[in-house]
């Protein structure tokens, strides 16, 4: 069943380390994604990602199980480091990966040409929502799947993928972007970096905590993202996610620390279409990878064999929210009331 | 250089956006972008009101673009687009892949929005390619970046440079404004109307951080490039991008355009209006430094 399975809806889990990527194919994964150990991927986080190297080594420890390996090239390069850009495109290339994860049309043009054999991921970074736009990215570069931003609620998922033949890539677990991916570019105006331009979201070496007997604080480049009572839980300060005060009331005022799961809904999903599942988290653990992995794999394993009568166990959503953001989840724009 | 009117950002009452736009007949911009670009629920103008606000532009002598929305997700939100594209009158702004699509199949010229990923000069080739007679340069990209660009920026390809008011920095399904008075979209109200210049949001310890603005954030600080002039002349940037707001949108045209002119230096100028807007200024990006910085020029 799994096998057959997996030819229907791919699960694909991150791998931001070796130790990642091992225990999402030991796990079930049929892809994992990965990055290089620079700014050209949207996760360019200190002591993450992979060199020529290690890349090799995964993709060989993959490809020997039977798993995929994709590429994540989403930043945008610009005139200087636009050479690291295509330089990257031909390594991956070199290695043998399965497809190329990519955001920026100059580079999608370059990959299409120079290496017209090598698959090509839209990724999320491209910000394309509608079929309209996907369809474009297909007649432009021959683009085979797109990872769709979190925007859109279930029927409009499903309209999407009625209007294309390009395969089409939903997030199903993890760390939640509330905003359009690829068309935010808050963390650059409080920290000078961006996912867009050097693949970092409120990126650590803007962090900053204070800790007093009031509490503790945390800070990005000076700016006050949240204050905690002594004794309350506190997360990491992403921008979006922290507390701020808007019309006399300081509140969650973009959105709670929280994660996405569509563990509830995966048969909607696969009802409307969906190639492939992915999950997000290659900043995190080996141990959240394997977590994650073998809950999905089971999950999607039940809805495949029979979707009719799915009902995620208690057990598994017990285990993803222990690895969630906050502790909890939601559905984010698929669910209408979210938006 | 030209002087241009973005597309207004902020939901209005259509007896404001008239008045606004009759103003903007008289004044001294050269270019003026019209239309809905960030919720499909503001609808008090129809296509009908934005194409005879056009006419009346055009006829003061503007060159005027039709902007399109820029996150789409509805079918309905596609029609409209497509609509718009096929205007058959003006050139559109295209805020998205799927308008330069359209417009690159339908042979309607373009200028690229800032809000499309137009970070390198490949992508600048395939826009040209495609039909796009001006690119707007992303937010946060910085002046050396720019200078790079503009080293092989395609022949008649005009670039435009975002150089006043509150920066659209982000985009999302959810509506914050919504959000922050507990009203669900579906069944918003029409809430952000009651910000003529969107809502603040502030940190904790009272700082202005970021403006919601229905389902697009802002940022806190406006945007100013105005003592920047003489440099971005020599950088060969062909059009100037102000953002309008409710109050103060003549006296920037009137800075922008007297410095422009010769008539006033940038500092003088920068000194009245100072005085005027009495705003908190960021420049951060061009300096590529954080955007919400504010940056001593030489």
């Amino acid at each position: 069943m799994t096998i057959e399975s997996s030819k229907r809806v791919e699960l694909v889990c991150p791998a931001g380390s070796l130790p990642a990527l091992k225990a999402a194919v030991d796990c079930g994964a049929d892809a994992v994604y990965m990055g290089f150990r620079d700014a050209t991927n949207a996760r360019n986080f200190p002591g993450l990602n992979f060199d020529e190297g290690s890349a090799a080594k995964g993709i060989e420890y993959a490809h020997q199980r039977g798993v995929k390996v994709l590429l994540a090239l989403n930043t945008f390069p610009q005139p200087e480091s636009w050479e690291r850009g295509t330089r990257a495109v031909d390594q991956a290339a070199g290695l043998g990966v399965d497809a190329l994860i990519m955001a920026d049309p100059g580079l999608l043009r370059y990959a299409a040409t120079r290496h017209p054999e090598l698959r090509l991921h839209l990724s999320v970074q491209g910000s394309a929502t509608s079929y309209e736009a996907i369809n474009f990215y297909r007649r432009q570069f021959g683009v085979q799947r797109a990872v769709l931003p979190r925007v859109l609620s279930f029927s409009q998922v499903a309209r999407l993928v009625a209007n294309t033949e390009v395969e089409v890539e939903v997030f199903g677990f993890g760390s939640l972007c509330v905003m359009v991916e690829g068309r935010c570019a808050l963390s650059s105006y409080a920290t000078g970096e961006s996912p867009n331009t050097c693949g970092a979201c409120s990126p650590a070496k803007a962090v900053r905590w204070e800790e007093d007997t009031e509490g503790r604080r945390s800070r990005l480049n000076g700016v006050l993202i949240d204050s905690y009572k002594p004794g309350e839980s506190a997360g990491y300060p992403v921008l979006c996610k922290g507390r701020f005060e808007v019309n006399g009331r300081v509140d969650y005022a973009i959105e709670e620390p929280t994660s996405l799961s569509l563990l509830d809904h995966l048969p909607e999903l696969l009802k409307a279409g969906v190639k492939a599942l992915k999950v997000e988290g290659r900043q995190r653990s080996p141990a959240y990878v394997r977590q994650v992995t073998t809950v999905m794999r089971s999950a999607l394993d039940a809805c495949l064999a029979n979707p009719d009568n799915y009902t995620p166990q208690a057990a598994w959503t017990a285990q993803l929210d222990r690895v969630a953001e906050g502790s909890t989840h939601t559905l984010g724009a698929l669910d209408r009331a979210w938006q | 250089m030209k002087l241009a009117l973005g597309p207004l950002l902020y939901f209005w009452p259509r007896e404001q956006v008239e008045h606004f736009y009759r103003k903007v007949a008289d004044l001294p911009v050269d270019v003026v972008y019209l239309g809905e670009t960030v919720c499909s629920k503001r609808r008090f103008l129809t296509r009908a009101d934005w194409l005879r606000l056009a006419e009346r532009l055009a006829e003061a002598g503007k060159e005027v673009y039709l902007s399109t929305l820029t996150l789409m997700e509805s079918e309905s939100e596609l029609r409209t687009m497509r609509k718009l594209v096929g205007n058959g009158a003006y050139p559109v702004e295209a805020n998205d892949m799927a308008a330069v699509s359209v417009a690159a199949e339908a042979g309607v010229p373009f200028v690229a929005g800032p809000h499309l990923h137009t970070y390198n000069q490949e992508t600048l080739d395939l826009l040209a390619s495609l039909g796009a007679r001006r690119w707007v340069m992303p937010l946060e990209l910085s002046a050396e970046t720019l200078a790079q660009m503009q080293q092989r920026c395609p022949a008649g390809l005009e670039t435009e440079l975002f150089v006043y008011g509150r920066m659209p920095l982000a985009f999302s399904a959810r509506c914050f404004t919504a959000r922050n008075r507990d009203l669900p979209k579906d069944d918003c109200r029409l809430c952000c109307g009651d910000y003529p210049d969107g809502l603040p949001l502030g940190t904790q310890e009272g700082e202005r951080f970021l403006t919601l603005n229905g389902i697009q954030t802002q940022s806190g600080r406006v945007c100013n490039l105005l003592t920047e002039l003489p440099r971005i002349g020599k950088l060969g940037v062909d059009v100037l991008r102000i953002s309008p707001d409710s109050r103060h949108s003549e006296a920037v045209i009137r800075a922008f355009h007297e410095v422009m002119t010769g008539e006033v230096s940038p500092e003088v100028a920068q000194q009245r209006l100072d005085e005027t807007t009495g705003e908190i200024y960021c420049n951060g990006y061009w300096f590529g430094e954080p955007g919400m910085a504010t940056v001593a020029g030489q």
